[in-house]
């Protein structure tokens, strides 16, 4: 085969990789929708009936949607819109407004927004005007105008549903379901939440998310596709069994146990003595004079003046530690007391202490023995 | 990339797994991206360096420098809007007050021409103070993506682990990427990088081993040692400049520099003199011994009385206010003899020499209030000196 033909057969094969990597990057990172729904078939089948309802027969409706974050609700909802304005009776009549807990963090921002994407009269460009009262009492006004039969049916969609029941006297949502118990403008209330209940109940959200801990790590499998995928070149073509193991030591690495690596000897050492304090005193709190008494007994042993470091100098390994969020002090520091003596609490337990220990590059034998020594004063 | 190899030291793994997560330029990249590791560990030099060299179109804001919500949006805009337009070409200042504004505003700037069909990437640097702003910012961010539903990628960079970032409510979760310390043998050799023209790599690779020797057990941040690294080297070369040694007397630089590196350790390194200063005493040529940080003063020749008025504000300051009259009754009268006049002149000559500090605003109308900002070591001394057993008088010790 001569040289000008493989040329541009590697360009090809590059062209096609190229081309594979922008479908797959699309699915992992952008959720482009396709054809296939796993798992969701009688909900998708429910929710398209109910939107038809609305949209055709105009008749209101309101759905909650709920489960844990990836569980593919927006993926859900998205491929519901799609398949119902495909209807052509339905895309010339029917609005949608999509609104989403995070970005509409009141009802007086909401509210500009549902006027904006309805393009009501006060809306001029992008400028809504009017007061609070003023614009909700106009789109109640072009909502309440319609009926049945003549006007076009509004699809709101709600993400982070939980968000807006924290609004102060949840007005909005009192209004919109309002409008859809009254024989007014067709509208279907569609809200998305991660929230079982819209209270702070743990374990209700713990049983749901063991339920659902096969959905869960749908985005995870993402993650570690992406990662893996990373390694596809033209050089490379093809994905191998050796680029998803690497990709899944790279998901799988304990995040504090990678900051305790960098530390310092000293900085070590102060942790060492934190962890043989809480051995002793059972987790009770600790200051730095404390730490830093605890770390004097290993220093005065003959053969470690090497560690015989000014107090200051401690003070700001100890400090750095903080600043790294490894150690928190137990309240707010008070104007009251002095650095030195403030309490503070270690976030790492004994054994991410020692696993990572084990893991540290030229610890020094000394340090390494104190650490798993129990008794302080051999 | 033979160009980004010698500006990016020691990171050639993280360059290429940042390169091909970028990907092609009008690809989708993941919607978040969160670096951590520790401080200068090259996390904002890598990212921007890349993003540069790649010409891909960013946004670069400090956490810090904008610190509310309206600083960060808004200078998130007026980069990007500075980006979309041609040069020479006046845009006027975007203000933005909510996050809803700011995604519609972001998607009509991403219209643009130089900027659709690219993926546009915005860094937040010092990321971990975004968790104390506005609770939807975060969630928002890590979403950016699919809100604006554009090609856009956010980058947190941040030297706190990714779990104390997560919400309660639970977000969307963004690719997690590690940036490692650096080894022993990569900081000597960045630190070697930077040797002075004037010397050899050799000579300066020896000062930097040394360097190591002294202050590697207590820091590993590469930005203090390379400020360490050039405020010492004038030392170091000091007997190779008078003639006394050559530069291969390894141990007559060595016992000419070790003490001194090892005073830089108790003072220039804790900030208690600043670099300034401490480079001056370079050049001045004073014995090193005779300078101590301002926390290694055990003691300071202060006049009688105002060593009095710095132990009862000592204990003003730290002992409970409803043990003062068991502990004060013998010592009112002392206090009392003295002139009113000379009493807040030696008060404001405490606080000049930091010893008393000045709390709540100076227009308070009942006097002012002050504190006392020593530690226990030192007023002990003090005390000492007076002969009053400080101890016997803290609520603490009883």
């Amino acid at each position: 085969m001569s040289s000008r033909k493989s040329k541009s057969n590697n360009l090809i094969q590059a062209e096609y990789l190229s081309q594979a990597q922008r479908i797959l990057r699309e699915r992992f990172c952008h959720q482009s929708p396709h054809s296939n729904l796993f798992g969701v078939q009688v909900q998708y089948k429910h929710l398209i009936e109910l939107l038809k309802r609305t949209a055709i027969h105009g008749e209101s409706n309101s759905v909650l949607i709920i489960g844990p974050r990836g569980s593919g609700k927006t993926m859900l909802i998205n491929h519901a819109l799609k398949e119902l304005m495909e209807v052509e009776e339905v895309s010339e009549n029917v609005l949608q407004v999509h609104l989403n807990g995070l970005l509409q963090i009141n009802d007086k921002i909401a509210l500009k927004e549902i006027t904006r994407q309805l393009n009501l009269e006060n809306v001029v460009g992008d400028k809504v005007f009017g007061s609070f009262a003023e614009n909700l009492s106009f789109l109640l006004e072009a909502l309440k105008k319609g009926d049945r039969t003549s006007s076009c049916p509004v699809i709101f969609i709600l993400d982070e549903f939980d968000l807006f029941a924290h609004h102060k006297n949840q007005t909005l949502l009192y209004n919109l379901f309002d409008i859809s118990q009254s024989a007014q403008t067709p509208v279907a209330i569609i809200g998305l939440t991660c929230r079982l209940s819209l209270s702070e109940d743990r374990n209700v959200r713990d049983v749901l998310q063991k339920h659902f801990n096969v959905s869960k790590s749908l985005r995870s499998l993402h993650t570690l596709l992406m990662l893996a995928l990373n390694r596809v070149t033209p050089s490379h073509p093809f994905m191998t069994a050796a680029d998803l193991m690497e990709a899944n030591q790279l998901c799988s690495m304990d995040s504090k146990a990678n900051i305790v690596h960098g530390l310092s000897v000293l900085e070590i050492c102060l942790i060492i003595a934190m962890k043989h304090l809480n051995d002793i005193y059972e987790e009770e709190p600790f200051n730095f004079q404390m730490v830093y008494n605890e770390f004097q007994k290993f220093v005065q042993r003959k053969a470690h003046s090497v560690y015989n470091f000014e107090k200051p100098v401690v003070m700001k390994a100890f400090e750095h530690l903080q600043q790294l969020e490894l150690i928190r002090p137990m309240e707010r520091t008070s104007v009251n007391a002095q650095r030195e003596y403030q309490l503070m609490k270690l976030l790492l337990d004994n054994t991410q202490i020692m696993n990572a220990l084990q893991k540290y590059p030229n610890c020094p034998t000394d340090v390494r023995q104190w650490a798993t020594s129990s008794l302080s004063w051999l | 990339m033979p160009h980004l190899e010698n500006t990016v030291l020691c990171r050639e793994s993280q360059v290429s797994t940042l390169q091909s997560l970028f990907g092609e330029r009008h690809h989708f990249s993941f919607p978040s991206i969160f670096i951590y590791g520790h401080t200068a560990s090259g996390k904002t030099y890598v990212t921007q360096t890349l993003l540069k060299t790649l010409e891909l179109p960013h946004v670069f804001v400090n956490c810090v420098e904008c610190f509310t919500l309206r600083l960060l949006l808004e200078q998130i805009l007026n980069k990007l809007n500075h980006l979309s337009s041609s040069e020479g070409e006046y845009s006027t200042q975007i203000t933005c007050e909510t996050f809803n504004d700011f995604v519609r505003l972001f998607k009509q700037i991403t219209k643009a021409e130089s900027l659709k069909d690219q993926t546009v990437y915005i860094v937040l640097d010092k990321a971990e103070y975004l968790r104390d702003m506005e609770a939807y910012l975060l969630p928002g961010f890590l979403r950016l993506q699919e809100l604006t539903d554009r090609n856009v990628t956010v980058i947190f960079l941040s030297e706190i682990v990714w779990e104390k970032f997560r919400p309660n409510t639970g977000c969307f979760e963004p690719f997690v990427l590690y940036f490692p310390d650096y080894s022993i043998g990569n900081l000597q050799k960045i630190l070697s990088h930077d040797h002075p023209p004037e010397y050899s790599a050799d000579f300066y690779a020896a000062y930097i081993n040394i360097l190591l020797g002294v202050f590697y057990t207590v820091c590993r941040d590469l930005k203090e040692l390379r400020h360490l690294a050039v405020l010492n080297f004038p030392k170091y070369c000091e007997p190779v400049v008078k003639g006394e040694a050559s530069e291969r007397d390894t141990r007559k630089l060595w016992r000419n520099i070790e003490p001194h590196l090892k005073k830089a350790m108790q003072t220039v390194y804790l900030r208690e003199i600043s670099s300034s200063q401490w480079e001056k005493l370079q050049k001045d040529d004073t014995d090193p011994g005779q300078l101590k940080g301002l926390s290694a003063y055990t003691h300071v020749e202060l006049p009688y009385y105002s060593k009095f008025i710095l132990i009862a504000a000592y204990l003003a300051s730290y002992n409970p206010a409803r043990t003062d009259k068991r502990f004060f009754l013998k010592h009112h009268g002392k206090i009392k003899k003295t002139n009113f006049l000379k009493k807040h002149e030696k008060i404001t000559s405490l606080v000049t020499l930091q010893l008393l500090t000045l709390v709540g605003h100076d227009d308070q109308l009942d006097g002012p209030k002050y504190k006392c900002t020593v530690s226990l070591d030192f007023i002990r001394a003090i005390a000492r000196t007076v002969n009053f057993d400080i101890i016997k008088y803290l609520y603490d010790f009883l």
